[in-house]
């Protein structure tokens, strides 16, 4: 038998039928869905008298509009629109059959932090959702990744994706990593390397003594990030950490099928002779704490770095990068850890697990913000928050001044009321810097938690290593 | 979905690389549950002021473009986030192709099930086509899909490359869940035979 990928073996596991030009339909294990981009699916699901055809494998959660703060259950706390939407999502699952996690239940959650949580996701499987962060499930080694609202319909109506198989990338990580540089440095830091279109026509298999060393929480924020770099999706071969953090999990299979699961699971790596198209390198020991500078996740610096110029780049970079400066209102040549912040976000798919809040309590722990930063903290989901109660975080990050928020996308896409006023500057520990990403004119740095955590307590971009 | 039919329209030029889809159709418009309508806000926070003012220098307000039917862009054209509206956005405006060196895979997959073409070329033939582009409103430029050719203003012919299923499914104006129902033996036969052997999925 030809030696084959991680992600070979999960596609080959997964093609219901192969037309002769290599079209395939690729059955879906597990498909999530939010209220954004499902009411036009159902719809019209509705329109052509469709049915979902595996409601079993179809799990729906609100996540991008509702608010994060302490009075939600009052819907006025919500615009007309945003309502209209979690409305709809309530009426769309129950109408067809699926899984349900209610705004009002303590399992709601962001939708990629909810699905490993509750057990949804496992490894070899695919999984899909109307969000390109879906990519986050890829650290359970399952081929997970974004879909547009066409697709949301063609998986609810068939279970299957019309797919054309990917090229496979392998980006490995050598060594071990420095104190203070985390699973967010990593996959910046690759996206450093690769560009925001690095990736497109790749699925990355991450590997290497780094990525093997970092707990699943550190994994997800790896592959999640995977789309900034263009890549289909982000893979990491499932391994005991894998498997204990499935194990028990409300719906991962138990007793003998557990067993079964886990024979299978263990087949689940790349085989040594497999064939890669391209290969990227990097030592564990080289990567900083990095924060971005520009609009672009490509946009990477260590963060004892300077304000780059636009003559320092290439072809379309040149005009990209003098409209990010622009934008973000910088001076070349400016050190990073100058830059003043006015918010400081945590949370998001990205590092809103609670890792994440234990990084940034452990440096917020006996110490206050600055005076005038607005900070908070949005758990991933109503779990993470409970967890983090329970832990004592959440005082710490009380005691410190943080805004302690109910789970949500919140201030990482500000489709609810968390956004940023215009020129208002952000570290966060989202995943996109995009021009207005974050509100109309707003400014976004992105970071890990403990750097996030620094900024607040200085009111500048800071070197976490320095607070450690 | 209405087919794709050959046409020429006018090309708008815009050479920026990476052109996110918040940039396209930022988030405050995501909230329809509708499909249609979001014309009137692609590129919004590029296209008008904080007050809701046209900006006049943004190419697709200048009276040229208004009525463009082609973009003619930089590399890494939509990447970012999986929302469909984008093409639809697109779509509503009235673009039926954009041309770059580079797309985004989800914006992709997106726009060709939404009847858009997109059309991917070496940045040297790229150059081409945004200086014809750039002429403005009486340049117009031709898109073939049968023959596969883009002929500019001045009657250069280039070719391009479409995958064959995608291109028949724009010619034909194809429902792509009911081209996979025509298969779903398949799907009943994989999933008894994938239920049996992985039972926890």
């Amino acid at each position: 038998m030809s030696p084959k990928t991680l992600y070979d073996k999960i596609w080959d596991a997964h093609v219901a039928h192969e037309a002769e030009d290599g079209t395939s339909l690729l059955y879906i294990d597990r498909h999530l869905v939010h209220e954004v981009t499902s009411p036009q699916a159902f719809e019209g699901l509705r329109m052509a008298g469709r049915s979902v055809r595996a409601p079993d494998k179809t799990i729906a959660v609100p996540d991008h509009n509702v608010p994060t703060t302490l009075d939600r259950d009052n819907a006025a706390t919500m615009t007309e629109d945003s309502r209209i939407q979690v409305e709809a999502l309530d009426t769309n699952a129950k109408e067809f059959g699926i899984h349900y996690y209610p705004v009002s239940d303590v399992r709601q959650g962001i939708v990629h932090i909810v699905g490993p949580e509750q057990g949804w996701t496992l490894p070899g499987m695919t999984v899909v959702c109307g969000d390109s962060h879906t990519a986050t499930h890829g650290a359970f080694g399952a081929l997970a990744h974004g879909i547009g609202t066409s697709e949301v319909e063609h998986v609810l109506a068939t279970q299957t994706l019309i797919q054309q198989k990917s090229k496979n990338m392998k980006v490995e990580i050598t060594g071990k990593l420095r104190p203070g540089v985390t699973a967010k440095d990593i996959t910046l830091s690759v996206i450093g390397e690769t560009g925001t279109a690095g990736g497109t026509g790749y699925v990355i298999e991450y590997c290497g003594e780094a990525i093997r060393d970092l707990s699943m929480e550190g994994r997800m924020t790896v592959c999640n990030m995977a789309i900034e770099g263009g890549a289909r999706a982000g893979l990491i071969a499932p391994d005991e950490k894998t498997f204990e953090y499935c194990m028990g999990r409300p719906h991962a299979p138990k007793g003998a099928q557990w067993e079964a699961a886990l024979n299978w699971w263990k087949t689940l790596y790349s085989d040594d002779d497999a064939e890669w198209d391209l290969v990227l390198t990097l030592k564990g020991e080289d990567i900083a704490p990095v924060v971005t500078w520009g609009t672009s996740p490509e946009d990477v610096l260590p963060i004892t770095a300077t304000v780059p110029a636009a003559s320092e780049f290439e072809g379309g970079k040149v005009d990209a990068a003098q409209r990010s400066l622009d934008y973000m209102g910088l001076t070349p040549g400016t050190p990073l850890n100058e830059i003043e912040i006015d918010t400081v976000f945590i949370g998001s798919c990205t590092n809103g697990r609670i890792e994440d809040l234990r990084a940034a309590a452990e440096i917020l722990k006996g110490k206050k913000k600055k005076d005038g930063i607005r900070a908070m903290v949005v758990p991933g989901s109503g779990l993470v928050r409970a967890q983090a109660e329970e832990e004592g975080l959440a005082d710490i990050f009380k005691e410190a001044g943080f805004e302690w928020r109910l789970a949500g996308c919140s201030m990482c896409l500000a489709m609810n009321p968390d956004q940023l006023a215009p020129q208002e500057r952000c570290a966060a520990t989202s995943n996109r810097n995009f021009e207005g990403r974050q509100g109309r004119g707003g400014r976004t740095h992105l970071v890990s938690p403990g750097m996030a955590a620094a900024a607040a307590i200085t009111g500048k971009l800071t070197d976490v290593r320095e607070m450690m | 979905m209405d087919k794709f039919e050959n046409f020429s329209g006018v090309a708008a030029p815009m050479p920026m690389i990476n052109i996110d889809t918040d940039m396209i159709i930022p988030k405050q418009f995501l909230k329809t549950i509708k499909r249609s309508g979001l014309g009137v806000n692609l590129f919004d926070e590029m296209r008008y002021d904080g007050d809701g003012n046209e900006i006049a220098d943004f190419v697709l307000n200048k009276p040229q473009y208004r009525a463009a039917e082609i973009i003619v862009a930089g590399k890494n054209f939509g990447c970012g986030s999986s929302r469909e509206h984008a093409p639809w956005a697109i779509k509503d405006f009235g673009i039926r192709c954009v041309i770059a060196p580079s797309f985004a895979d989800i914006f992709f997959n997106n726009s060709f099930k939404n009847g858009i073409l997109l059309i991917t070329l070496p940045q040297e033939q790229i150059d081409v086509l945004m200086k014809d582009a750039e002429k403005g409103a009486n340049a117009r430029m031709e898109i073939d899909l049968d023959t596969q050719t883009i002929t500019t203003s001045d009657g250069e012919s280039i070719g391009f490359e479409v995958d064959a299923f995608k291109k028949h499914c724009l010619q034909e104006g194809l429902d792509d869940i009911g081209l996979t129902m025509a298969n779903v033996a398949s799907i009943d036969t994989f999933e008894a035979a994938a239920s049996a052997a992985r039972p926890w999925v």
